[in-house]
């Protein structure tokens, strides 16, 4: 719990520190700067609300079981791929992934298949995607963005196979 | 989507009110929207199905109070961006993150995403901001990527907790050189399409 309220410091310490350098430049800029930032706050509210109060149904209806049994150690590249897809397809959010992750580890699940699927899920989680990317980013940077993200949850799988286990 | 051309300069006047920044989309109601909207009925409705009511209003519950505790930290990004899109100079960011930028640009991206606090509250925003005033394509992908897989927000809050101090970190460390690898094959990928792009 102490780390998320250092988080929650931070950040607000850095939201002082930027907002006093604004005040610095002059008054206007500290008052353009709160009122933009407070328009994009109202308006990705009604979206936010959408996606972390539906995550929950979502992620109940994960079969996790499936996803862990596809992830054993002899699945060599097939649950490479299939640890991608699912991955992509868990929902975001801070815990999910990580907690069907960590019964997979415990289930004797191979580690290069456990670490595509994390890097799979924090890169393209489909549900983060549509309701964090995009309401902030051009949409077409987002798109590109996953595109070229693709080839990364391979390269992880590859260079854990080549540099072994934790 | 709007066909703005985002690496294009244009005059940067800290103080003109009421324009929103270039690069910027404010819409909340999208097909996103609406596919994310339809896809949480359908597993709400299979929810139902399996737990009836009281799954529903259980879920319900704790999502509201996840939601209630993320408010502030969202407004929070929200600023962030938004006194990054003013401060930073656009000359300098466009010359030390722009297409030209070279490894080094993808360096002092990829190291910015991993410095930065909080969580997709504040990435997006910042992104956002540092694509409008002026860094490229290939340098903002390896700040996203950066912060999704090296950043300590998310690591620290939650998988050190779940997933243990080895894996964790022997995760991070491979994870090191894939920000540069998404920067630097998106900034090729994407200047090779800005070219064929007919002007």
């Amino acid at each position: 719990m102490s780390a998320s309220l250092l988080i929650d410091i931070i950040l607000w310490a850095s939201v002082a520190a930027l907002g006093f350098m604004a005040w610095q430049r002059g008054r206007p800029v500290l008052v353009t700067s709160v009122r933009e930032g407070t328009m994009d706050f109202i308006h990705i509210v009604p979206r936010i609300a959408l996606g972390v109060i539906g995550s929950g149904y979502i992620a109940a209806i994960i079969p996790a079981e499936f996803i862990i049994g596809a992830l054993g150690p002899s699945s060599g590249w097939l649950g490479v791929l299939t640890a991608v897809v699912a991955g992509a397809a868990t929902p975001g959010g801070p815990v999910i992934g990580f907690s069907i992750c960590a019964v997979a580890l415990k289930a004797g699940g191979g580690t290069p298949q456990v670490l595509a699927y994390v890097v799979a899920w924090a890169l393209f989680a489909f549900q983060r995607l549509v309701l964090w990317e995009i309401p902030f980013m051009p949409a077409k940077f987002v798109w590109f963005r996953a595109a070229v993200s693709l080839p990364l949850p391979f390269i992880a799988a590859a260079i854990a196979m080549a540099v072994g286990k934790p | 989507m709007s066909d703005l051309p985002l690496k294009d300069p244009f005059p940067v006047d800290p103080i003109a009110d009421g324009e929103p920044r270039p690069g910027k989309v404010r819409n909340p109601i999208g097909w996103s929207t609406i596919m994310l909207a339809a896809l949480v009925a359908v597993s709400a409705g299979l929810v139902y199905r399996r737990d009836g009511v009281s799954g529903l209003t259980e879920t319900l519950f704790h999502d509201m109070s996840l939601f209630g505790g993320i408010l502030p930290r969202v407004l929070a990004g929200c600023l962030l961006g938004a006194f990054t899109a003013e401060l930073l100079p656009h000359d300098k960011v466009s010359k030390s993150l722009g297409p030209k930028s070279g490894l080094k640009g993808l360096l002092i991206a990829t190291a910015f995403g991993a410095i930065l606090p909080g969580g997709p509250f504040t990435a997006y925003p910042v992104a956002s901001a540092l694509l409008a005033v002026g860094a490229d394509f290939g340098a903002t992908i390896a700040m996203v990527v950066s912060w999704t897989l090296i950043g300590y927000g998310r690591a620290v809050a939650w998988e050190l907790p779940i997933m243990g101090t080895d894996f964790t970190l022997w995760r991070i460390v491979i994870s090191l050189p894939l920000p540069l690898i998404a920067g630097a094959f998106g900034r090729f990928v994407y200047g090779r399409l800005d070219r064929d792009r007919p002007r």
